[in-house]
């Protein structure tokens, strides 16, 4: 044992002495990839990786003659964890990229790290306000929208359905405040209640269903992605409000949730930039291939935005040829916007978020029993989030 | 006898050379990374240092620990928030908080002993750890960035990395010498003594609460500084720093490198952080190695590594 | 009003839960002095077992049921393998060990398992809402919960108060050296009382499996509330531990569901929905304190000398 210890403190020092000595720089594209894939909404950080890989595989796995190296890593959904992980990849692995974050706190922790080391971070799902307003930066760009616009769009389909009032419940963190706060920007009837859970670990929203239910409302507004989703519309239809108050949804009801969800997602319409049936070539053969490559599994809005993130990064490479120390042509190069987005075409604010549409989707069952999402609607046009004036980039 | 101190000695030399001559590797080979990995190691030493001196050699085993980590950080975050960005304030303000908490929990736990006294230092920890999640203007659970580090007017700058390595390994080296000085001192004796048996040194007449008390603060200030500074390295602080599984961590630390040793703790720091790192690198399932290697150092490794290495020079 | 009795049904039923990971553990304290943090990881262990037994036999009894046997085995196996060797030791030995077996478990369900967890899906006889009282509706899952962690209670009880074994029991957390100068089999006294714990973990562990969830580390959150059950109930004592988890789960439930109420009177919506929780937290950590400082043997403490 005692040689042992020896044997094992010299070893464990000479290994320490050549931990990961830096990446050559210029030969291989790095992109590191941060996301959930862990626990239960693991199936989110996995729906991005397989869309990322299946952009990888339409660039024939090279960006600007290049080939690309992709690091994956696991934030387990907790902030201070995410941020771990994006300064390893910035200080040990070196990426000319980095993409991802789910969610906003996540990103929100991470983002001095990459902002200070001028490494681009694409976000390919989180769009906290403060990012979109004075936090914004020129190496931040977001693929996906701010959380405001989502909300802020379902509520616009509210007032033309001309529902009257309205209760709030979503999640208590970064990305939950948003949203809340986006419905009650265009709403136009009344805002009964407002109610926070406990987030991730609240899986139970029996006491915030009752305080609904009591409070005369009209209709309920959530907001709660991934196994929450799931959980709430089965404890909303338990609960047997729903003639009493229909309810309207954001980031609740995806392809992940669906299969999960089944019949209690029903008439329940959410809001999205991405539907699986938008009518671009892109999207079409983007859906088709990944339901071939990913057999069972059906792409969501999350897997969309992280394939337009590589679309993007390979944007900014291919203008420069491959020579990633050319930063701020790659910044203008991303600026354009100038890639098949699987939206359709879109525009950056001042802030890079995506100035697009969004759409009303609706679950449908098949003649086959089988539900899937559907465009029902267009409800707003090149919408742009609210925060852009507060960030002070032109 | 001479034997037993050289094999200890040389070990805790080597690594105190190692670590002094740490930056200039980093430069040389172009490796950041190690550097930042070995500032962090250097500043949970700390933390683990002042661990051991009342676990150690005041036999107080508290779980709760880490709490200090969070005060003296959330001090540090708080104060940038709210626009104090001086160090000067900053760092006394981490360490005076610190000696309050310590006083207030310690004062009521040292009335109890054993498994009890483990229990009430967890149960004052998770407390600190949920004032901070229910502070939602220093963002509770979401953690706070700190946007500027501490500014110490131009004396040292803390977001050099270098000159910051530096000086978490000046207060590590200035904490131990510390810890050797109270050790070996009057007071120091009195608080072994009443690791070893309570009663006899009571029935002397030593005041037993008020000296295990005194070495108690001492202690979390020391560990808040180690929090300070560690808010100062992550550019951010958030509660999961109290969360009772880091104080195990730190425990782990200390037991593992052997405690009531003066270097045990820094030590046991480097080879549990060190093989954290390292295995996660090559493996992706590290605790499958780590869990029964703990297992085989309780079973089999009395008195950590400063312990087996003091055998292995007698034998 | 409505709201305040499905509240209390919550919080009795939370209780209930941590009354079954909390025996288990006060014996294991009590009688062979051990404190073991990887209690939590039994009770990960029963959730786990559970969704893949109900999964491969397409049955939900039969599963549970075979999952309560596997964490039944599976507490023996760590008790004969692992644990045995760390009685007598000191109690820093026993948390630098069972921290290891913390991080082994999570890593081993990670390795076969994977890391996204699984999911414990209700048969529909269970998840129909039933009328307790007219007007108010509470979920039959839930509602079986509080029935079988009552009826294990009361086995527990007429167990230990009633039976040869049950007597051994309480003698050896009363005082054990007492115990083995009287020739019992210590040893498999021991085996048996570990494993009745992980048994126990292991039900808490799958039963709350279908509201909540399936993954790696989920004990970590909740075995720290034990310890402070079997605290404040008590070291060695099943029943502190039942009345204590009682009423932890109804400060814990109550406190979650009307502080932020409470709290939005002196501040803003969001701000009192992140201090709620917390608040609510604390006052459990604050009774432990109290009561450590008062009373610290407990409420009901087993070693009375």
């Amino acid at each position: 044992m005692k040689t042992a210890t020896w044997l094992a403190g010299a070893a464990a020092l000479s290994l320490a002495l050549s931990l990961s000595s830096p990446a050559s720089a210029g030969d291989t594209i790095k992109i590191g990839f941060v996301s959930t894939f862990s626990g239960p909404t693991a199936v989110i950080g996995n729906d991005m990786r397989n869309s990322f890989e299946l952009a990888l595989d339409h660039l024939g796995r090279k960006m600007g003659g290049k080939p690309v190296e992709v690091i994956y890593e696991d934030d387990g959904q907790k902030p201070d964890v995410g941020k771990q992980k994006t300064e390893k990849l910035v200080q040990s692995d070196k990426v000319d990229f980095i993409a991802g974050y789910i969610w906003s706190n996540v990103l929100l922790a991470s983002l001095k790290t990459a902002v200070d080391s001028q490494t681009f971070l694409i976000s390919a799902n989180a769009g906290p306000s403060q990012l979109a307003g004075e936090l914004c930066s020129p190496y931040v760009f977001s693929t996906s929208w701010q959380n405001d616009q989502t909300p802020a769009a379902m509520a616009l389909f509210m007032n033309q359905k001309g529902v009257k009032s309205v209760f709030l419940i979503g999640p208590n963190y970064a990305a939950g405040k948003d949203m809340l706060a986006g419905v009650k920007s265009t709403f136009k009837g009344q805002v009964v209640g407002e109610e926070y859970t406990v987030w991730p670990t609240q899986l139970d929203f029996s006491a915030e269903l009752t305080k609904a239910r009591n409070s005369g409302a009209e209709s309920i507004f959530v907001f709660y992605p991934g196994a929450a989703g799931v959980q709430f519309l089965n404890q909303y239809a338990q609960a047997g409000i729903k003639d009493k108050m229909p309810l309207y949804t954001a980031f609740t009801v995806d392809e992940l949730s669906l299969p999960l969800q089944k019949d209690n997602a029903i008439g329940v319409p959410g809001a999205q930039e991405w539907v699986n049936d938008l009518p671009n070539e892109q999207n079409k053969k983007f859906v088709e291939d990944y339901r071939k490559k990913y057999t069972g599994l059906r792409p969501t809005y999350y897997g969309a935005q992280a394939y337009d993130a590589a679309q993007l990064i390979n944007s900014a490479v291919v203008a420069v040829n491959g020579d990633t120390s050319k930063k701020d042509a790659m910044k203008a190069a991303m600026e354009k916007a100038d890639f098949k987005s699987l939206r359709g075409a879109f525009k950056y604010g001042n802030n890079h978020i995506p100035i697009q549409n969004f759409y009303l989707q609706d679950v449908v069952k098949g003649g086959d029993g089988e539900l899937s999402l559907k465009t029902v609607a267009t409800i707003v046009k090149d919408d742009q989030d609210r925060f852009h004036d507060k960030c002070p980039m032109k | 006898m001479k034997m037993l101190f050289n094999v200890r000695n040389a070990v805790s030399a080597l690594l105190v050379a190692g670590l002094l001559l740490l930056p200039l590797y980093s430069q040389l080979s172009g490796n950041i990374f190690i550097l930042t990995l070995f500032t962090r190691i250097v500043i949970l030493a700390l933390a683990a240092a002042s661990l051991n001196l009342i676990m150690g050699y005041g036999g107080m085993m508290s779980f709760g620990h880490a709490a200090y980590l969070g005060i003296g950080g959330y001090a540090v975050g708080i104060l940038a928030q709210e626009g104090f960005g001086s160090g000067f304030l900053q760092f006394p303000v981490a360490l005076a908080a610190s000696a309050l908490f310590a006083l207030v929990i310690g004062a009521l736990s040292l009335r109890t002993r054993g498994v009890y006294f483990i229990m009430i230092t967890l149960a004052f920890a998770q407390m600190a750890y949920y004032v901070a999640s229910g502070l939602a203007r220093y963002g509770g659970d979401d953690g706070l960035t700190i946007y500027k580090r501490s500014d110490f007017a131009g004396l040292i700058n803390l977001s050099n990395r270098v000159q910051f390595y530096y000086l978490c390994l000046a207060c590590l080296l200035g904490v131990l010498f510390l810890i050797w000085r109270i050790v070996n001192s009057r007071f120091g004796l009195v608080v072994q003594g009443l690791r070893s048996n309570e009663q006899r040194m009571q029935a002397i007449g030593f005041p037993a609460k008020r000296y295990k008390l005194v070495c108690f603060i001492i202690a979390g200030m020391m560990c808040g500084l180690a929090g300070a500074l560690l808010a100062n390295n992550t550019d951010f602080i958030s509660p999961s720093v109290m969360y009772w599984t880091r104080s195990g961590d730190l425990m782990v630390m200390v037991i593992l490198g052997g405690m009531g040793s003066l270097f045990g703790p820094v030590i046991g720091a480097v080879v549990y952080l060190l093989l954290e790192e390292l295995l996660s690198q090559f493996t992706e399932y590290s605790g499958l190695i780590m869990g029964p290697l703990l297992l085989l150092v309780v079973l089999f490794g009395r008195g950590g590594i400063m312990g087996t290495l003091g055998r292995f020079s007698r034998g | 009003m409505l709201l305040v009795i499905e509240q209390i049904l919550n919080g009795l039923q939370f209780g209930l839960l941590l009354f079954l990971l909390a025996a288990g553990l006060t014996l294991v304290f009590g009688i062979m002095d051990l404190v073991n943090l990887a209690h939590g990881s039994l009770y990960m262990m029963g959730a786990y077992f559970a969704a893949t037994f109900v999964a491969w036999t397409g049955s939900f009894v039969l599963g549970i049921v075979l999952a309560l046997g596997a964490s039944l085995l599976l507490g023996i196996v760590l008790e004969f393998v692992v644990l045995r060797h760390l009685y007598g030791r000191d109690h820093l030995d026993h948390v630098l060990a069972t921290f290891g077996l913390i991080l082994f478990f999570n890593e081993a369900v990670r390795w076969i398992w994977g890391p996204a967890g699984l999911a414990l899906p209700l048969p529909p006889w269970l998840t129909v809402p039933v009328q307790i009282v007219p007007g108010i509706f509470y979920p039959a899952y839930r509602l079986a919960i509080i029935v079988v962690a009552l009826a294990v209670a009361l086995l527990l009880y007429v167990g230990v108060m009633r039976t040869r074994v049950g007597m051994l029991i309480r003698a050896g957390a009363s005082n054990r050296e007492m115990i083995g100068a009287l020739g019992i089999n210590i040893k498999l006294l021991y085996t048996l009382v570990f494993g009745l714990g992980a048994a126990l973990a292991g039900l808490a562990g799958l039963m709350q499996a279908p509201i909540l969830t399936v993954q790696i580390g989920m004990g970590e959150n909740i075995l720290i509330l034990a310890f402070v059950v079997i605290v404040i109930g008590g070291i060695g004592s099943i029943r502190g531990a039942f009345l204590a988890a009682i009423f932890v789960g109804l400060i814990d439930t109550l406190g979650r569901a009307f502080l932020p109420n409470l709290l939005r009177q002196v501040l803003s919506g969001a701000a009192a929905s992140t201090a709620a929780p917390a608040l609510s937290s604390m006052l459990i950590y604050l009774l432990m304190a109290i009561v450590l400082v008062v009373r610290p043997e407990g409420l009901f403490p087993a070693n009375k000398r």
